[in-house]
Order: structure tokens, then sequence, then C-alpha cells
């Protein structure tokens, strides 16, 4: 039996299409890319019809971890020409009597995530050198009645930015308590209107029930 | 790559070099693979929704300011539970009734359980936001999707025979069960509704219901 030849092919692939393709893909990911941000506690929001988008900027998120911590956001979208993180910080400072370097404030508006330190740790978190390390000093901003932070924090940030807006992300197990507490705090500044984050779900109600 | 190493003869006339027709775009791809697993696993596609919602202003002077009053037989209280239900019961408790408390009736969150109920008080005004929406969807009605929302929003002011809604959590209630029941809201388009404080008695009621031993009768609030 004559053996079958086959057509000796070279080795190589020809992989300009494949790369074509992979360009196209990298270049619309980074174009359409929003960072996610690091969140210092998992928080998984619960679903809800709702269909507005977040806003993007000035707003003041207020994050309820299920054990019981709460974190805060001032975020100004991409434009940060409105500085008001290092703003809010040095009033905070003013009013605990700490005073908050150049280098510091710098540090505070560059922190891309939202924080949960109480003010007087927050010179050390802020020298912090590595994520771990300032996890360390994630314990919640405090809300108690004797130590209300959380309040002089909203307070401040709505008299530097008057437009800022609450939004609130809980997690689905967080304990009721705690939501009520910070939502009297929240009442007690005259904050009344919430943007509550939540993730998209389909609802269906069935329109011959209602008929009936 | 080993093609690209050619022996070069030293010395010699230095001819134009002779390109292989293909370059190696190996390094090239990998870079670029470990580029888009890297954007792919940042990336924050779909952004998380909002829910707006409006509290009640506090009253902080009793003397200046007065709480609004409501019909009873309007009233629906709906008591977010532990363990992921709901306790509701409609009117009010009056103050006689206190050694006496009226019976909570229980529900769930699944579709026929809360929504269901809520749909049945709220019949008309759900009917007629209902067919809004299907004269807008099946096209007899040509508007913009902000005259839709208002006028969603006018047939809610309008109506006054729908259940005025009051929201309430008891201590062991989760923050899922509050977006959940507002959500509620939303879907079965209840036009008033809001969340207040749980009041000492409602939530004896909701222990008797829930099988939770209460709490020793001192004045709580």
């Amino acid at each position: 039996m004559p053996k079958i030849k086959l057509p000796t092919k070279s080795p190589h692939i020809d992989m300009t299409p494949m790369v074509d393709l992979f360009s196209v893909v990298l270049t619309f990911l980074m174009l359409t890319a929003t960072m996610r941000q690091q969140e210092p506690a998992p928080v998984d929001t619960p679903y809800s019809i709702s269909e507005k988008p977040t806003p993007d900027f000035n707003t003041l998120t207020l994050i309820l971890s299920n054990d019981d911590r709460v974190f805060l956001n001032f975020d100004n979208g991409p434009d940060t020409a409105f500085k008001f993180r290092p703003k809010i910080l040095a009033e905070m400072g003013k009013r605990y009597n700490i005073e908050f370097t150049e280098t510091e404030l710098r540090g505070f508006e560059k922190y891309p995530a939202s924080m949960g330190v109480p003010i007087l740790k927050m010179k050390e978190f802020l020298a912090a050198k590595d994520a771990k390390e300032m996890s360390s000093f994630q314990t919640g901003i405090p809300v108690d009645s004797t130590d209300n932070q959380l309040a002089l924090w909203i307070l401040f940030a709505r008299q530097v930015n008057p437009n800022i807006q609450a939004c609130i992300k809980g997690d689905t197990k967080t304990g009721f308590p705690i939501v009520k507490k910070v939502l009297d705090i929240m009442a007690d500044k005259n904050v009344y209107k919430f943007n509550l984050i939540t993730n998209l779900e389909a609802a269906k109600i069935n329109l011959a029930e209602i008929q009936k | 790559m080993a093609e690209i190493i050619q022996e070069e003869k030293a010395g010699g006339k230095k001819k134009a070099k002779k390109h292989a027709p293909h370059i190696d775009m190996t390094p090239m791809v990998d870079l670029m693979c470990l580029l888009i697993t890297f954007f792919m696993l940042t990336t924050a596609f779909s952004k998380p929704k909002i829910m707006e919602i409006n509290l009640p202003e506090k009253i902080k002077d009793p003397t200046k300011q007065e709480a609004p009053r409501i019909s009873a037989s309007r009233t629906l209280n709906i008591i977010l539970g532990p363990d992921n239900l709901i306790y509701w019961y409609p009117g009010a408790v009056k103050p006689e009734d206190y050694t006496n408390l009226p019976p909570v009736s229980q529900v769930d969150f699944s579709p026929t359980g809360i929504r269901e109920m809520l749909l049945e008080r709220n019949r008309s005004l759900a009917k007629k936001i209902a067919d809004y929406n299907e004269q807008v969807l099946t096209g007899k009605l040509v508007i913009s999707q902000d005259s839709l929302l208002s006028g969603i929003r006018k047939l809610k002011t309008d109506d006054d025979t729908g259940p005025i809604v009051l929201i309430k959590a008891y201590k062991k209630a989760n923050y899922g069960n509050f977006v959940d029941i507002l959500d509620e809201m939303n879907i079965c388009g209840i036009a008033r509704y809001t969340f207040v404080d749980i009041a000492w008695f409602e939530e004896k009621m909701v222990e008797a219901a829930a099988g939770i031993p209460s709490a020793p009768a001192t004045a709580q609030k």
C-alpha cells in the first residue's frame, strides 16, 4: 500500500486574526473599564426591580456590612477638581483637635475605597504601608450616641458639599438594629432622602391576577 | 525564536537584511491575553442600581408639630419579622386594646405571599397602572418615558382607595427584608407607604405570633 503523503506544513500558525480579535476586545475593555473598587468588607447587595443607575458623583455612600460595621465613602466621580475629601477630613480633624498634614490629606484624597476608621486611628491608618495593615484599622465608624463620629462625618460632608446625595449599600444579612441606627442618625441631620443600592432583578406580576 | 537568530557572516558586504515574512507574535499575544484577563476581572460590568426612598420627617419638637393623621380603615401595618417572615394587621391598635392585642397574620416574601396580599388590597390602582402601561406597550398611546412615569405618579396621587402602608421592622429583621418590602411596594404600585418605628405593642404581637419568649414587660420603646 502506498503511504499517504501529508503535505508538509510550516509549523507556524497564522495568528494575525487572533491578534486582531484580541486587540479589539482589549480596546473595548480598556475603554469601558470602570475599576471595581476594592471594598474593605464584602457586601452582598439585595435585589430590586429599580432600573435607575447609581449616580456618578456627589455621593456619600454608607456601607453596612453584615458584621455591623459602618463604612463611609465620599465619591466625586472621575472629576476630582472639586476636592472635597481632604476638606471633610480637615474639618473632622479640627473637631477632634487632630492636625492632619498635607501628605495625610492627600493620602486620604487618593485612597480609593470606602473607609471605616475611627478618627483617632486615622493618622495611623493613613501612615499604613500596605493594604493588609490598612484593613486592620477598618473597625467601622463609631455610631454610638457617646461617640457619634458618623453623624459628624455626615454633617461635614454636607457642609463641604451641599449637593451630596446619601446612598446606602447594605448587605442582605445586615441586622436591622444597625440599619435603624444609621437611618436615625441621618434623620437627625435632616437627611430623609436615600438611595438604596441594589442589584437589578426582574419581577413579574400576573396581569390576569389583577384583572380578576 | 530560532529563526530570528540568523547567522550573520562577519565581514563582507552589508546586504539588505532579508526578513522572514512573518514576525513572531507569540510574546505580544501572551501579553494581550494577560491584559484581557486583567481587564475582564477588574471591570464592573453591570452598574449597581438605586432605589429611592423618602423617610417621613422626624418630629423633633412634638409641641410645635403634630403627627399626620391617617384614616385607620385604609391603614395596613406591615411588620418585618424574624426568619424572613412578614406579619401584618389592618387598622390601628387603640390604647384600650393593649391588654388584648389583635392577632397578626403571617406571610412570606414569595409572589404568592405578600405580593398577592398587597395586590388584593390595591387592585383598582394596580389595574389602572397596568392598563396604562399596557396602552403604552401596545402602542395605543405614544408618549415618552418621562411622561409615562409622571402619568403613573399622577395615578398614584389621585388614588384614594388603596391602602396606606406603614412598614415597621422588628429587631430581628435584616436589611434584605427592608429592601424587599420597599421593592414589593414598587411592584404592587402602592401609592402611599412609609417606614415608621415599631411600637412596643407591635413587638409583642410579633413575639406572640412567632413564638419568641417576650422580654419582660417594662416600658420599652
